[in-house]
Formats: C-alpha cells, structure tokens, sequence
C-alpha cells in the first residue's frame, strides 16, 4: 500500500492518522504517515527525522493540530542543535475523526438538524425508545439511527464524546429528556443544548432537581431554550440556529453581525 | 482533503497524474483554515479548493507547471500588496502558502 492509499483509507475509516510532508529541505515532498501508535509508512529521507517527527506529530494528531514543524536534516529540534544547521521544514497535518452529534428525539427539527450537522462535517447519530419513529427511513442523513433509552446510550458509548462533540435533545418528553440531560453532564461533550420553551426550560429545572441535578456548574453547561436567537421557525430555520450557537460556542464569538462590529474578523 | 479522496482514486484508477496544493500557512484573514486542499489532473480537471476562490486558476497553472516537469514541488506564496495591483492576491488581505507536489507518495 501507498502512503497515499493507507491515508485515504484511515480517513474514510475515521481513523485518526497524521501525515508529515517534507516542503522545505533537502527531500522536499517526501512524506510520512503516522498513526498514533507509530509510523504507518513512507520515510522523510532520515531515520533519525522519521523518528522525531513521528514523536511530534503523535503529540499534534491528539491536539488535532496541523502545522509547519522546524528541524535540522537528521533530526536536530532545539534550538542550540539548530545554529549553523540548514533547516527542514516539515508540514504536519492531523486528520482527526468527524466530531460527533447525538441528537435525542426522532422528530421533524432532527431531520433538519441531522442535515444542517451533516453539512458540518459532523457524524450524526440519532436516538429515540419509539422504534415507530427511530427508523432509517425517516433519518436517510444520519450515520446512526439507535433505538434506545438514554441512560444505556450513554453507559456504552459516553466515553466517546470530547469538547468537540454536540449532545442535542429535542424530545420535549421529561421522561426522555431528563436522563438524557443526566447522561449528557456525565461526559465531557462539549455542547449541550435542549428544545422547550422558557416555560418547559423551568419545568424541566424542577425535575432535575428532584433527581438531585443541582450543581450550578451542571446546570450552566445546558444551553435552553436551545440554539441563537436568529428569530427562527422552521425545522430548518431553527437547525441553523442551533449549528449557529455550536460554532459561536466553540469559538468564544458573542454571534452578532460583522457589519455591526470592529476586529479580526477570523 | 477527505472531500477529495473519491476523485482522487478516480482518476488514479484511469492512470492520470495528479498534483496536490495544500494550505500550509496562513496570515492574516484568509477564507480558508490550513489543510484546505485541491488537487488538479494532468488534463486540468480541478476538485477541491484553497481561498474563497480567489487564487484557484493561478493553482490549476502552478500544479500543471509541477506535473509537466518545468517547476518542482514548492511552496507557493499568494498575498495582496498596494504595489502590484495586477498581481494575484487574496481580496481579504491576508497571505496563504501552499505547498504544491505531484501525489507521487
């Protein structure tokens, strides 16, 4: 197998995988392919490069970095190693797994989010306990369609979700809706947003605190009422306004117009 | 990348040479993060992108120069400047250096 072939299929696999390309130095465009256990193939034109690169790039694929990374032609990466060395310059690319959504409740505002999160790039998983609604046909977008309660999703597969990943529950149905708010503060996900009104949001408060959910930090993780307040009413609408608070979330942005601010835009 | 992987293996499959540009480094506002990607076939067929649509076509000459053995694998640098109206440039005023090698690997 190719360096080219192993990468695309660990890709299509949504295996994380790191691929480093000389781009300035004696061997420019040779490259290696990293797994985070080791070299995968390809070699950089030294052994002792391919050895420290594959060290660094391990560390930048579990940041989910990429960048240009500096070194002497055998390896040399201190900066008194470096003095009166030519110097190779190697670009780092870390191609980490999709980030994932779950979204609980099988109705019409989860097929229009599952497909709004499909144009990001996430991989969506869709949950629901009415076997009637969970069904492929219904959700034709969605990476997984599961029928289950909450709390054994969770139980088997939390573990899985980081600070890139979205929980979004959009049952309306406390009996759904609390364990999945329970299941979703046990991980570390990074998003987590939940459908009702400012009404339903209150009633929903209270039966989290009768099933002891009241710490503030647990509470101040749950976005609701769900998603920016772009004035959307459609499934679609409300779809981009939910993706919306996910992007101004993970980038500290306060999510007005740009015409209306000053500063970097990116 | 990912998005371009099915084309890639396409046209690999019908035996053409195809150059990759890849974003290495940005400064400034750029439309596109780094690792944006397009490849381009020995017959001009272009898949993927690298700004808002701004530099593409002077990619597309850069890779098809790479894959006809008149330029080697290089680093190509595309920023605006006052000085060279003509020149081409990135309408946001930022700078993107791409790297751009035939997908020998």
């Amino acid at each position: 197998m190719t360096v080219y072939t192993t990468l695309a299929t660990r890709i299509r696999a949504n295996q994380p995988v790191a691929l480093a390309t000389v781009i300035d130095g004696p061997h420019v465009g040779l490259t290696l392919l990293m797994s985070p256990e080791g070299i995968l193939g390809g070699t950089l034109g030294d052994a002792e490069l391919d050895r420290v690169v594959a060290r660094d790039a391990v560390g930048e694929l579990e940041a989910g970095r990429t960048s240009i990374r500096h070194y002497g032609p055998q390896g040399e990466s201190t900066p008194e190693d470096l003095v009166d060395t030519p110097t190779v310059r190697v670009f780092v690319e870390s191609f980490s797994p999709p980030p994932r959504m779950w979204i609980f409740g099988a109705v019409d505002f989860t097929a229009a989010l599952a497909k709004v999160a499909k144009v990001l790039g996430y991989h969506v998983t869709v949950c629901d306990a009415r076997e009637v609604f969970a069904t492929r046909r219904r959700f034709p977008m969605a990476d997984d369609v599961i029928v289950s309660w909450p709390t054994p999703l969770f139980e088997k597969e939390g573990q899985v979700l980081g600070p890139r990943d979205a929980v979004c529950i959009l049952t309306h149905d406390p009996k759904f809706d609390v364990p999945a708010i329970q299941g979703a503060l046990r991980t570390s996900v990074g998003y987590i947003g939940v459908m009702g009104s400012r009404k339903t949001h209150a009633k929903r408060l209270e039966r989290l605190t009768e099933v002891g959910v009241t710490d503030a930090s647990d509470l101040a993780r749950l976005l609701s009422p769900i998603g920016l307040d772009l004035g959307a009413r459609t499934p679609e609408e409300t779809a981009i306004a939910i993706c919306a608070e996910i992007i101004a979330r993970r980038t500290g942005r306060l999510a007005t117009s740009l015409s209306a601010t000053n500063g970097p835009i990116h | 990348m990912r998005e371009l992987l099915g084309d890639i293996d396409r046209w690999k499959s019908q035996g053409k040479r195809v150059a990759l540009a890849r974003v290495v480094d940005t400064e400034g506002s750029g439309p596109r993060e780094t690792g944006a990607a397009m490849a381009v076939n020995e017959d001009g067929d272009v898949i993927g992108s690298v700004s808002g649509g701004c530099v593409e076509s002077a990619v597309v000459g850069e890779a098809l120069a790479i894959l006809n053995g008149e330029q080697s694998a290089r680093v190509v640098t595309f920023g605006y400047s006052d000085n060279e109206a003509f020149a081409v440039g990135l309408t946001c005023g930022g700078t993107i250096h791409l790297f751009i090698q035939p997908l020998e690997w």
